[in-house]
């Protein structure tokens, strides 16, 4: 087949086009330009878009010996992630940038134009797996979490529909990392030694508030108290994250003495509301924009396992599912979960559905108002 | 895998395969012992291979052989002309002109110089890449140090009238170079009838090899050197000369100077071939005014010329899409933007350029690939 293969100029894609090579595919690599004006190199940590990361890329290529392209993707990543990232946190939520580029960009901008010039699959070092079934006589691709639990990215892939999975490849979700370096090793690939990335790619210094605050400026606001009382004031509530306790700077001290957290944020107003931990616990999620793995949409009410975040805990919960919503119970009440990030759901190890987080809320809360 | 066999090569323009004269030289005079400055018999010996490649040169040029000036290359001879030619004006002659679709050797050397204070101004060109006459006058007004015009773009191909610039530029107290990298071996170059003060050749467009070129400089037209050393090429461009690349040079420029009407036949023939198909394309055009038949610059509306190229390079052919890049990003050509197209329109252009390999199974086989490459690019524009 002809394989695309994205790289980014890390060990993963690289060895995920070596893979494609090895099974007999004819592969060409490309590499996805992010930003108008790359910056040179970086020292420390990387993000995904600098000329290293490019020439990195490059090599890997010419190793592999396999034709290699740079797409220009600046402005559609400018349009449909990064604005959407800033446009999130101004709206008082988490936004996952990386699983909105899989959404908008790898799997759709460049999955579209990889079909249109003759590509039959899209291959990536995503840590996921593939496996196909029959479903009422039509072959469906089921997407998996990888076998290494500390590198999976299902989530992030969660968002894929049936359509998208049915072109793509992750032929790194069957092993672990430090094979996968080994095996870049044994290839000669440069990269595989390179540290892993683990910012955001267009936040190449870590400073994601720093970076809101160049994006939306000063905007001051109060911090209350569950009952409504200032209790302090924030310069920005896109400085906040439900769940967070650093940073608060809080002048009044909580009448118990405990830490306070972030429970919410209310754009209208401006303000971002505390309280005790105890408070941050939800059971129930209102998840919206649902997507689902299969052909099909699952609707209707099923048990299994959420995650709300990246590398969060697989949680155990029922869901209703509906072309428009998600619902999600969970068993046990959990802490720190952010609108704005995903909720995926899985049956066992494969991704039933995603949907972006609008709301949360608790059972016993309801019951005390009631 | 393709880019091991033979493939169908039309990026001459970018860089030309060697030709076998070349070779040869290279081949016979890369062992060649001695410092071309030194005074003892092997310093005299490989004096005499340079001298013998600097008057060939002159000969094929119309030049002098002490107004040949060897350089690395092409860039290094546009950067010494421009900002020598700055360097060494008279006082008062604060300006210097470049046409708006330089090469970006002379560009941002003149963008270089503005930093540094000089009036640069660029001198507008018309739809088809043509430059205007009416500007350069006006431009003119303010006393100018230097006036540098490409003899031949190398995107489209489009001549100037270099003669009717030259005595403008000169009838104003200016000094007049051109940039000639692209004219090298597909137009004439008489350097002594042109009039010009300053010209820059290369030799590795036209079959020599990479890593040497010329700047020809009127004998009583010394630019400042700007890199400083030895004082070797009348104090102009320090640094040990490299005999073999001259005598190599000078064997390219020799066979394509022999070769060149013959050539240029053939290749206006293969342009009127590639334009007439060109035109049956939907959506499809040539750029620019004509000039060099060697160089064809087309466009296809609703597509990208990346992936244009991506199909075509995997269809074995290899092109050009003709402009700078930025960590391997491909730019909207500033030439075609020059030439009033839009940012999008600049991203569909396509370079074909031709060269002394080029052959009628080439332009065949250009032609057999390119309208399926052209619809499927179409296709995933969005």
């Amino acid at each position: 087949m002809r394989v695309l293969a994205a790289m980014s100029g890390g060990v993963d894609s690289a060895v995920a086009a070596a893979r494609m090579v090895a099974a007999g595919h004819d592969v060409t690599g490309v590499h996805l330009a992010l930003s108008k004006n790359p910056q040179s190199f970086r020292t420390g940590s990387r993000g995904c878009c600098s000329r290293e990361d490019s020439h990195d890329a490059r090599r890997a290529a010419d190793v592999l010996g396999i034709p290699f392209y740079v797409w220009d993707l600046s402005d559609r990543f400018r349009d449909d992630v990064v604005e959407d990232f800033v446009a999130e946190y101004a709206a008082g939520r988490t936004p996952n940038p990386c699983l909105r580029c899989n959404e908008k960009i790898k799997f759709s901008a460049v999955l579209e134009r990889g079909r249109a010039l003759g590509f039959d699959l899209v291959a990536t070092g995503h840590y996921a797996r593939l496996t196909e079934t029959t479903t009422n006589g039509e072959c469906e691709v089921r997407l998996h979490r990888a076998v290494d639990p500390a590198k999976d990215q299902s989530y992030v892939l969660g968002v894929l529909t049936q359509e998208q999975l049915r072109y793509s490849a992750f032929p790194l979700g069957d092993t672990p990392k430090d094979e996968v370096r080994a095996e870049a090793a044994r290839l000669g690939l440069a990269v595989a030694t390179k540290p892993d990335s683990h910012d955001i790619c267009f936040i190449p210094d870590g400073d994601t508030a720093g970076f809101l605050a160049r994006q939306l400026g000063e905007r001051p606001g109060d911090i209350v108290d569950e009952a409504g009382a200032v209790v302090g004031h924030h310069a920005g509530a896109h400085r906040f994250t439900v769940g967070q306790r650093r940073g608060l700077q809080l002048g009044t001290p909580a009448a118990d003495g405990q830490p306070r957290y972030v429970l919410g944020i209310t754009p209208v107003s401006n303000t971002v509301t505390v309280g005790p931990k105890a408070a941050l616990a939800v059971d129930r999620i209102r998840a919206i924009r649902p997507r689902w793995t299969a052909a099909e949409l699952p609707a209707g009410t099923a048990r299994g396992l959420v995650q709300v975040r990246a590398h969060g805990e697989p949680l155990p919960a029922t869901w209703t599912l509906t072309a428009d919503t998600l619902e999600v119970e969970l068993d046990t009440p959990a802490v720190g979960i952010a609108p704005g990030q995903a909720v995926v759901c899985y049956r066992g190890t494969e991704v039933v559905a995603s949907a972006t987080i609008d709301s949360t809320g608790s059972a016993a809360a309801d019951a005390d108002v009631a | 895998m393709s880019s091991a066999t033979a493939r169908v090569y039309l990026d001459h323009a970018a860089t030309s395969p060697l030709r076998p004269q070349a070779r040869a030289a290279l081949t016979e005079y890369a062992g060649l012992v001695g410092n071309a400055s030194s005074l003892h018999t092997s310093g005299r010996r490989a004096r005499q291979v340079l001298e013998e490649a600097r008057e060939s040169l002159a000969a094929d040029l119309g030049a002098a052989p002490a107004e040949v000036i060897f350089t690395s290359g092409g860039t290094e001879a546009d950067n010494l002309a421009v900002q020598g030619s700055w360097l060494a004006r008279r006082p008062g002659r604060n300006r210097v002109l470049a046409s708006a679709i330089e090469h970006p050797a002379v560009a941002e050397t003149v963008g270089a110089l503005r930093t540094a204070g000089a009036d640069a101004r660029e001198i507008p060109v018309d739809a088809a890449g043509l430059l205007d006459l009416t500007a350069l006058n006006d431009l003119l007004t303010e006393p100018t140090a230097v006036v540098s015009v490409m003899a031949v773009n190398n995107e489209t191909g489009t001549a100037q009238d270099l003669a009717e610039v030259t005595r403008r530029a000169q009838a104003a107290g200016a000094w007049m170079h051109a940039d000639a990298v692209q004219a090298l071996g597909h137009l004439p170059i008489d350097f002594a009838a042109s009039g010009l003060d300053l010209l820059s050749v290369s030799a590795h467009k036209v079959g020599g090899p990479i890593g040497i070129g010329a700047l020809l400089a009127r004998k009583d037209r010394s630019p400042r050197p700007i890199g400083h050393g030895g004082g070797q090429e009348r104090d102009l461009r320090s640094g040990t000369l490299a005999p073999a690349l001259a005598a190599a040079f000078a064997a390219a420029v020799r066979a394509a100077t022999t070769a060149r009407e013959a050539d240029r036949a053939a290749q206006t023939r293969w342009r009127s071939r590639i334009a007439a198909a060109v035109t049956e394309i939907p959506g499809g055009r040539v750029n620019g005014a004509p000039g060099s038949p060697a160089i064809v610059n087309v466009s296809f509306a609703d597509c990208r010329a990346d992936d244009v190229l991506l199909l075509l390079d995997r269809a074995g052919i290899d092109v050009s899409t003709g402009s700078a890049c930025t960590a391997g990003v491909h730019q909207p050509s500033p030439v075609l933007a020059a030439m009033g197209r839009t940012d999008e329109q600049a991203r569909q252009s396509l370079r074909i350029s031709m060269g002394w390999t080029t052959t009628d199974a080439d332009i065949t086989a250009l032609l057999a690939a390119l309208p399926e490459s052209v619809a499927r690019a179409q296709l995933a524009y969005s």
